[in-house]
């Protein structure tokens, strides 16, 4: 045994010893098997999709192995105006969103504490209710209501669909915001801006809003990733132009080509996975817990 | 406070309107109840709601315990660890986006041509598409399972993170077994919030229709596919309106469930805050 191996084994053995702190300092122990074993189930789940999707995206129609799948996507210019499209929508709700909401949230908490619960059962609807039922409102509406309305909303795809992710995208950023707003001393912060003078406009934005980025970015990426995959809507209220995840959907049902359907989800799975992904390094930098942002 | 209230009710509370004015309408406008005495007796949206009901159970049931199991084994963990990292990333994504584009990864592994069913055949000569399809009820909910597990992930985490390690070195000073504090202490805690992510599980995959648009066209036996046809059906006149009413129907079912989750989701509030 070597000097250093025996100090290392001197230095386990007084940690074995010591009492069980929290944080930083835990001795290291073997991860127990109810641990392990759900690890293994949902790593197994995942994976295998995930593997078989990267095979069978690089499988071309002629069933050799090349990259014709991804060339089509890159190479078809209604993809491309379909994922043009589709982040377009996704940025103007994600905006719209930040800034309906943080004023909103920022209210509630100093002012309207009573209405707390309200909020919260009203943001968690979008989850529940079914979005063929707005489908079918949207049509009975397209039949009765005046046309000028119909017009404005149903002429283009961003005007048809933007309000209504908005509102899908109401419980994320509720949430995402909630937690962040509650994490700061929002009382404090607000006398402060006040008293030096600064109008309301001013404090949400340049004072509350830089000390909850992370849990807005986080609200702002899921929307997005809600708005680069919602079909329902897109698919079902027959628009005037395609977006991204419904070009997927005709690629694979239309053109039978499923292979582009899957490597087109791959990319996009990549893209929003690795926005959420770099945001929990910036939210780690700034001292705030992860899982509460995402949520 | 007003743009939000105003927003709610333009883009959510309208169409809910149009949905509940419609059921109640004929054709030419009138009042009527015969589209929801076609809703609750043909045979067609009996079966299709019985579906749905059966199909959201299991897909909600089961995402549920993999979930919880799944999220106390993150959440035991390193909480600044790589592992929480992806975890919280991949989880958002999944349950957020994933309705349709999962589908294409399900139908790249288990579908005719999939990765898994072709490794299968060569392996043990059994062709799963003879028991198996990702265009049947059963292969949409084996896609729910994908989206319905990180959705439990984010909905019992906060909960999971409350459960005070004081508690349980409360528990274990007075000499109770790690058992003991589990089935005294940290499952009564947190029951009222896993049922109520359940809940909200059961009303997220009796909604979904993405999923089943994506692998089949949407056209699987269940409430949304009744009343894509019933909406684009040119042919029968007044069919919209049996569409809006199982639309209104659907609402019906959900509010119930939300109420559910209302009560469950006070009690919650108790310890965990």
């Amino acid at each position: 045994m070597s000097a250093v191996e025996g100090i290392e084994a001197q230095v386990a053995e007084v940690t074995a010893q010591l009492p069980r702190s929290r944080g930083p300092f835990r001795p290291r122990r073997r991860p127990a098997l109810w641990r392990v074993s759900i690890m293994v189930i949902v790593a197994g789940l995942y994976l295998i999709i995930l593997l078989s999707s990267i095979k069978f995206s690089l499988i071309s129609a002629s069933g050799k192995y090349d990259l014709s799948n991804y060339s089509a996507i890159f190479n078809s210019a209604d993809v491309r105006a379909s994922a043009l499209l589709s982040l377009e929508i996704a940025g103007i709700v994600a905006a719209a969103s930040v800034l309906l909401m943080l004023p909103t949230v920022v209210l509630v908490r100093l002012k309207l504490p009573r209405l707390t619960i309200w909020m919260e059962a009203l943001t968690i609807l979008p989850i529940v209710v079914p979005p063929i039922v707005i489908v079918a409102g949207l049509d009975q509406m397209r039949e009765t209501a005046p046309l000028w309305l119909v017009t404005l909303l149903f002429n283009h795809t961003i005007t048809a669909l933007a309000p209504f992710y908005l509102i899908f995208s109401l419980p994320l950023m509720y949430r995402s915001i909630d937690t962040g707003v509650r994490a700061i001393d929002l009382h404090t912060l607000v006398d402060a801006s006040r008293n030096l003078g600064a109008g309301w406009w001013t404090t949400i934005y340049r004072v509350i809003l830089p000390n909850v980025q992370t849990a807005v970015l986080g609200g702002m990426f899921l929307t997005i990733a809600l708005c680069l995959g919602e079909v329902v809507l897109a698919d079902l209220l027959n628009l005037p132009t395609n977006t991204f995840p419904v070009e997927m959907i005709q690629f694979a049902n239309q053109d039978n080509a499923p292979g582009v359907s899957v490597a087109m989800t791959l990319l996009s799975f990549l893209f929003t996975f690795l926005l959420l992904f770099v945001l929990t390094f910036l939210a780690r930098r700034r001292g705030h817990r992860t899982s509460g942002v995402i949520s | 406070m007003l743009p939000f209230a105003v927003i709610v009710v333009a883009f959510l509370g309208v169409p809910l309107y149009y949905v509940i004015h419609g059921a109640f309408s004929t054709n030419t406008g009138g009042f009527t109840l015969a589209n929801f005495s076609a809703v609750f007796s043909h045979a067609q949206y009996l079966r299709a709601l019985r579906n749905d009901a059966v199909l959201a159970l299991w897909t909600s049931i089961g995402p549920a315990i993999l979930g919880l199991w799944f999220a106390a084994a993150i959440v035991a963990g390193n909480p600044d660890g790589l592992l929480r990292r992806i975890v919280a990333s991949a989880s958002g994504v999944l349950a957020y986006f994933a309705g349709a584009p999962l589908a294409f990864a399900v139908i790249a592994s288990y579908g005719t041509l999939g990765t898994v069913t072709v490794l299968i055949n060569s392996l043990f000569h059994v062709n799963l598409t003879n028991t198996f399809s990702t265009a049947s009820i059963l292969g949409v909910g084996l896609t729910y399972f994908y989206f319905q597990i990180p959705l439990m992930v984010i909905f019992v985490t906060p909960a999971l993170e409350g459960l005070r390690p004081e508690w349980e070195e409360a528990a274990r000073n007075l000499g109770a077994t790690r058992a003991q504090y589990l089935r005294r202490v940290a499952a009564p805690v947190l029951a009222p919030s896993v049922i109520a992510a359940t809940l909200l599980l059961f009303g997220s995959a009796f909604s979904a229709y993405a999923t089943a648009l994506a692998l089949d066209g949407g056209t699987i036996d269940i409430v949304p596919t009744q009343i894509n046809l019933a909406l684009s059906n040119n042919v029968i006149v007044g069919q919209t309106n049996v569409g809006e009413a199982l639309g209104a129907e659907m609402i019906l079912i959900v509010a119930v469930v939300m109420v559910l989750y209302w009560f469950v989701q006070r009690r919650a509030g108790r310890w965990l805050r």
